[in-house]
């Protein structure tokens, strides 16, 4: 077997394109389920993310204002969810999925008139000198700048929530919104901003999607990977860099199997489609396996409603 | 009309976003419904089955109404999303996808009283009929374009599920290319999705990099031809004409016009004429399209492309005319000996020269 045209440098550089959505997504929701909402909806805010940012980016020739629009679709459309679970109290998880279904369908609504156009181009971030280097260059040098943007992302989330007081009184509300409270803090309030972050960075992950990895504009286009996303932050339980981890390690199995394929190897792409979900079953799996230490990571009021009493 | 949306078993597939336009039932009007495997938008598959359902509109006006559910999931979910629509009244119902084949039959044992149409499957009971296109036709004319077109002689290729009817296309575009051009190579790549723009995307910027300068897909999106535009090779529309995604990488495409049968089982329906059939038709019934040549195509290709539509419309061609052996090197059709639609239809084995092991 001739291996010597797979090149390992183009396979990451795919590899890093295929995983930048769901690590968009997945590090927002980890910011909301961290104040403990359990938000379903992110494949439908991706899907209004795609949407904003094509038309954003066409109307305006501009990618970078499409990212902008992209996130504050995700956060407008986002605050439908944090109004009715917040203040409606409405249950969490169905509320989830109708956001999702109401997603689909408004982005399939508001994309109409955008079949078949092509969006301005997203210009890579070259540094003179640096991006021409061999392998180094490729590798870290050469990308658009949403893939450093989720990264920089994930490292300011992880500052956020472990180094700073704001990032405390939110972990507070996931853990015991009762004693948040008493405390004097405003957990609807807390959480209706940790929710609109998270719908921010959906948004962002599915105009990543409808403008770099596939630039075009197709209904469904995010096809299930704000539910991938929303598997990956459990993967990692709620820690932001295993979010990294979890994306960059699917993304990789997602890609390796199709360069493989690519390349001849007759491995039964059945099994090698499989491979990520596999892959992930079985973390999971050894993850929820210690008890103690699950139940420590998952946010205690993870999905429950709060209602300030008095 | 009465529009409702419905949503398709959330809990269990959450991102299958299920839309039915249902009318209301009255006597005199047929009512069609369609079910379909991708979102309308999808501007491949599902869009030019909708492209059908809107000429019967079109055709029969006030006589008909129609109805239809898009993203519904191959499998259990279909039969019950069939169901619905067979107790809202409707008369018959077109399941357009292959995997709805053995929800379709048993959709169909529930309801003896509605017609069932399925696409591109081979199981008919007596409310059951099935109707497919010869995309092989279509697609060893854009097999021999391919052949011609490329110069790193690779082709990539694109493939869903490995089903006989993505199994045969692959075979006709082989012996194709593989007639113009005895260098060639394909390289297949299985992405197990009718739909996943992602992966489709993924699927062809891995080709590249293996070297493919010639894309042709078997999937629904126009994301291959979108990244085949980027990357400034050529690529094939899927289904209806691409050329909007790819305006200097569509060479042509394969176009699905259903239209003209949609009408004729709905006018059958309305005689009451209807019973239960098989239909494969190809490029002499108009059910093969093809979308304009390209200028980029020199002018002998675009030529012998031509004269190859001509010859199979006028069935003095076959793509597969022996002598031709399987992958195994065992014969499989003489010298002049022509498939027969049984063989096609079941079509699960790769053509002699074709690389890498066919998935089961």
């Amino acid at each position: 077997m001739d291996f010597s045209s797979l090149s390992p440098v183009a396979m990451i550089v795919l590899l890093i394109g295929a995983a930048t959505p769901i690590l968009l997504a997945a590090i927002g929701e980890l910011v909301v389920e961290k104040s403990g909402v359990l938000n379903l909806g992110v494949e439908g805010m991706m899907i209004i993310g795609a949407v904003c940012g094509f038309v954003v980016a066409v109307n305006t020739d501009s990618p970078m204002l499409g990212l902008l629009g992209a996130a504050v679709g995700g956060a407008v459309v986002s605050m439908v969810f944090a109004f009715l679970t917040q203040y409606l109290l409405s249950n969490q998880v169905a509320t989830g999925l109708a956001l999702t279904l109401f997603g689909l369908g408004m982005a399939a609504l508001m994309g109409r008139s955008y079949n078949g156009i092509r969006p301005p181009r997203m210009a890579r971030l070259e540094v003179e000198g640096l991006s021409d280097l061999p392998v180094v260059g490729k590798l870290f040098f050469s990308h658009d700048p949403v893939i450093y943007l989720s990264i920089a992302l994930v490292f300011a989330v992880w500052y956020f929530l472990n180094r700073t007081r704001a990032g405390l009184v939110l972990r507070a509300c996931g853990e015991n919104h009762e004693a948040a409270h008493s405390l004097g803090y405003n957990v609807q309030l807390i959480r209706f901003g940790a929710i609109m972050f998270g719908g921010a960075c959906a948004g962002l992950g599915g105009a990543y999607v409808s403008l770099v990895r596939v630039p075009q504009w197709t209904e469904g286009m995010t096809a299930g990977v704000g539910w991938i996303a929303l598997a990956i932050v459990v993967f990692a339980a709620w820690k932001p860099w295993r979010v990294i981890l979890g994306a960059y390690m699917f993304g990789g199995i997602t890609i390796l199997q199709l360069s493989l394929q690519a390349l001849g190897i007759s491995i039964s792409g059945a099994y090698l489609s499989m491979t990520p979900y596999i892959v992930t079953i079985v973390v999971l799996v050894i993850m929820s396996a210690d008890r103690k230490k699950a139940s420590i990571n998952a946010p205690a009021c993870l999905g429950k409603s709060f209602h300030a009493s008095h | 009309m009465k529009f409702t949306k419905t949503l398709a078993a959330a809990a269990a597939m959450g991102f299958a976003l299920t839309g039915v336009a249902n009318a209301d039932s009255h006597g005199e009007t047929v009512q069609a419904g369609f079910i379909y495997v991708g979102p309308v938008g999808d501007l491949g598959w599902s869009y030019q089955h909708d492209q059908g359902r809107q000429a019967v509109e079109a055709e029969f006006g006030d006589m008909v109404e129609t109805s239809f559910v898009e993203s519904v999931p191959e499998g259990a979910d279909a039969e019950r999303v069939m169901s619905q629509m067979a107790r809202s009244g409707v008369d018959i119902i077109f399941t357009t996808s292959f995997g709805y084949m053995d929800p379709t039959i048993a959709a169909a044992e529930s309801f003896p009283d509605v017609r069932f149409e399925h696409a591109t499957g081979y199981k008919r009971v007596e409310n059951v009929s099935t109707y497919s296109a010869r995309f092989y036709e279509g697609r060893y004319v854009i097999g021999e374009i391919a052949g011609a077109m490329t110069k790193s002689n690779k082709i990539g290729y694109i493939a869903s599920f490995p089903i006989p009817e993505v199994v045969r296309g692959i075979n006709a575009a082989y012996l194709a290319a593989k007639s113009v051009n005895p260098d060639v190579e394909f390289k297949v790549v299985w992405v197990y999705t009718w739909f996943d723009p992602g992966k489709e995307a993924d699927a062809a910027n891995a080709l590249i990099e293996q070297g493919v300068d010639v894309i042709m897909q078997h999937t629904d999106s126009p994301a291959a031809m979108t990244i085949a535009e980027e990357k400034g090779i050529y690529a094939f529309g899927q289904a209806t004409d691409m050329s909007n995604f790819g305006p200097t990488a569509q060479l042509t495409a394969i176009i699905d016009d259903w239209n003209p049968y949609y009408i004729e089982r709905v006018k059958a329906v309305m005689d009451g004429t209807w019973e239960s059939t098989d239909t494969w038709h190809g490029i002499a019934d108009g059910m093969v399209a093809f979308a304009p040549m390209s200028d980029a195509m020199p002018a002998d290709v675009a030529a012998r492309a031509e004269a190859t539509i001509a010859a199979i419309a006028a069935g003095e061609f076959h793509p597969f005319t022996g002598p031709l052996n399987k992958q195994d090197g065992s014969v499989w059709l003489a010298e002049g000996e022509v498939a027969d639609d049984g063989t096609l239809a079941g079509m699960n084995f790769y053509v002699e020269g074709v690389d890498g092991e066919l998935p089961n």
